[in-house]
């Protein structure tokens, strides 16, 4: 396995506040990773500091062997790295189609058809709402529709924030079983943020625990699960 | 009973409006400035709105609400006739041979392009410009100069006020590129008043407020529309009577020629890429930045395509008129333009024409039928409503505006239209698709 990305002793601030104290992690070319913590833990800071937005103050974020940390976010996305961000943040006024047309913006013109077609065998559901306004969909079909959006640039690197936000469990596990299936058998290598800690182990190889912008553990899916205090903190909803 | 003192309230309401506004005129009296009163207007106009409230209370008892909307869809709907009904009277209009129709029309055109041109800016890039004046002012000024300083002509004039305008959209894309909402629309404001105020102190180029004069008229082709008939002009090269009606016939399919250029480049440009990244700019920034558009660039453009059609109207505007002057270019213009656009309903091309046939056309008709019924009747009450209703321009638009807002908030024709879409999804061979066509 060669690594994807990495991450070393990078901080980011927002004003005066730090939100990352010297994040050190490595997503190796075909994984899954992810990344647990409480609310307000800098998950979501970490992913968008990953794009450029905010720029890390401190260390360094080398992407296939590239040092990205002081690029352009629309650069940076022009790498093969896509986000399909929280909240989902889908067109609303635009359609189904208009939305996953502006993810190929980066991929350019040749071969849409083969990427909607992609996108369609792996949520059926977009294909049915194809000409309907994204403001109209589901909450499960506008996040299937960002992380369609985002599979439409055709990246090695897909960065995913909270895709279980608000939706039902039904939903959950078909989204994640959509990442496992894109995972298996593209090779697509995934960063998963997650709140829903116990799905996002099981289906990840690996995961980082943050806590207060520092990473406290780190391991594989099934060692986190396995650990106590994870269980305590993460799984079983209280401090025990 | 409530709705009496409701339409009691209403009229006390308007008294305390229209009373200064409309009750009371100033007029030149023997030791100077005096004023009269009115009150036969301000009764009038107090007991319309007294009449209208009790009107408008009972009505809104009866009619559910779901009438109203199945109106609106409607209206909507008919949009697919419309369009080609007002294209083929714009193109008729001139066969009226009416110089006051023809006039009126050419200024609702010009409107209408201006609207359209802004539309790129707020209604697609969602970005909010209250300095639109600005490059129409750049546009007509551009001309003016070029053409009275070194000979050019119009059409070669044409193009090049439009980039200098776009060059000025561009310059003042800049520094606003970090602002948002109400900080843009302050900064562009400004903007507007500062091109303006130049304009008046940079007297050595603009000769100030004394304006530019003696701006040459188009050509067709190389015929002038000029009165003496000789073989270079239109007339004589035709061999007929040389009319002004000619020049002015000439002048409105000048400005429907290029009217229709802007809403064809506008509908053309939402169908590529660049018209879908401002069109998804304007509904949210940092999922543009996460796709990796540069929003910037697109940002820029889109001040500078909405900045060149602006700079085409004014460049027209300078050649009808033969005269420009600072004056021409005051708020008031980007304020009438911006409200076109937003009566219209952001980002709808048919929306904007008929908001500008309404905004302008409308209350041009509205003075001619008055002044009309006043000799008609021998009554100089309706001569005189139609000889100060320009004056009220604004305060009929703040009511267009106010009564939008209620019964239609997103305007005219709100329906937005899929730049692209798949409506035939099965016609659609992929390796179209691929091609970029579908």
């Amino acid at each position: 396995m060669t690594t994807l990305l990495s991450l070393s002793g990078v901080t980011a601030f927002y004003g005066a506040i730090q939100a990352l104290r010297g994040i050190d992690l490595t997503v190796e070319r075909g994984e899954i990773v992810t990344l647990i913590g409480a609310n307000g833990a800098g998950k979501s800071t970490l992913m968008m500091t990953i794009c450029g937005n905010p720029r890390a103050r401190d260390g360094q974020i080398i992407h296939d062997g590239q040092d990205i940390t002081h690029w352009p976010t629309h650069e940076i996305m022009r790498r093969g790295i896509a986000q399909a961000p929280e909240g989902r943040r889908i067109f609303s006024r635009m359609t189904v189609y208009e939305n996953l047309l502006m993810g190929a913006e980066v991929a350019g013109r040749s071969g849409v058809a083969g990427l909607l077609e992609q996108v369609f065998t792996l949520f059926p559901r977009l294909k049915e709402r194809i000409s309907q306004r994204g403001g109209t969909l589901s909450g499960g079909e506008q996040q299937m529709l960002a992380i369609g959006r985002a599979l439409m640039s055709r990246p090695t690197l897909l960065l995913l924030d909270e895709p279980s936000l608000g939706l039902a469990p039904l939903v959950v596990r078909q989204i994640f079983g959509a990442i496992r299936e894109l995972n298996r058998t593209t090779g697509l290598t995934v960063l998963l943020v997650e709140q829903n800690a116990y799905q996002a182990l099981r289906l990840a190889h690996r995961g980082y625990v943050l806590v207060n912008g520092s990473i406290t553990m780190a391991g594989t899916g099934a060692e986190l699960l396995a650990r106590p205090e994870i269980r305590a903190a993460y799984l079983e909803g209280g401090h025990a | 009973m409530t709705a009496l003192r409701d339409a009691f309230l209403s009229a006390i309401v308007a008294f305390g409006l229209f009373g200064p506004l409309v009750g009371l005129v100033t007029a030149n009296g023997e030791h100077g400035l005096a004023l009269t009163a009115r009150p036969i207007a301000t009764a009038v106009i107090v007991g319309l709105v007294f009449f209208g409230r009790l009107a408008m209370l009972s009505w809104r008892g009866r009619t559910p609400r779901a009438t109203n909307r199945a109106l609106a869809e409607r209206i909507t709907r008919s949009g697919k006739y419309l369009t080609p009904v007002l294209l083929i009277a714009a193109f008729a209009l001139p066969f009226t041979g009416s110089r006051y129709y023809i006039d009126l029309g050419t200024l609702v055109l010009t409107y209408i392009m201006l609207g359209w041109g802004l539309n790129i800016v707020v209604g697609l890039a969602g970005l909010l410009d209250l300095g639109y004046v600005a490059f129409y002012a750049v546009g007509a000024y551009s001309y003016a100069i070029l053409a009275t300083t070194f000979g050019l002509g119009f059409w070669t004039c044409l193009p090049l006020a439009g980039i200098l305008a776009a060059l000025w959209g561009v310059l003042l894309g800049f520094p606003v590129l970090r602002l948002r909402g109400d900080y843009l629309a302050i900064v562009t404001l400004a903007f507007g008043e500062i091109i303006r105020i130049v304009l008046i102190n940079w007297v050595s180029l603009t000769n100030g407020p004394n304006g530019i004069t003696g701006i040459p008229r188009p050509t067709l082709f190389g015929l002038a529309f000029s009165m003496d008939g000789g073989p270079g002009t239109f007339a004589g090269f035709f061999n007929i009577e040389p009319e002004v009606i000619q020049r002015i016939i000439f002048l409105y399919y000048v400005i429907f020629g290029l009217a229709l250029l802007t809403n064809w480049v506008s509908l053309r440009l939402r169908r590529l890429p660049l018209g879908r990244a401002w069109e998804a700019l304007r509904e949210d920034e940092v999922a543009c930045r996460s796709l990796g558009i540069n929003v910037r660039n697109t940002k820029l453009t889109a001040f500078g395509i909405g900045a060149l059609f602006g700079g085409f109207a004014g460049a027209f505007f300078a050649t009808r008129q033969a005269f420009v002057s600072p004056e021409s270019f005051t708020f008031i213009e980007s304020a009438t333009v911006l409200a076109i656009v937003v009566l219209g309903g952001l980002g709808s091309q048919l929306g904007v024409a008929l908001a500008a046939i309404v905004m302008i056309g409308g209350l041009e008709v509205l003075r001619d039928l008055l002044s009309t019924l006043g000799d008609q009747l021998h009554s100089p009450f309706f001569g005189d409503i139609a000889n100060e209703l320009p004056l009220y321009r604004m305060l009929i638009f703040g009511l267009a505006l106010v009564v939008m807002m209620v019964l239609r908030p997103r305007g005219l024709v709100s329906g937005r239209t899929p730049g692209v879409a798949l409506t035939k999804v099965k016609e659609i061979a992929p390796e179209l698709v691929a091609q970029g066509r579908g």
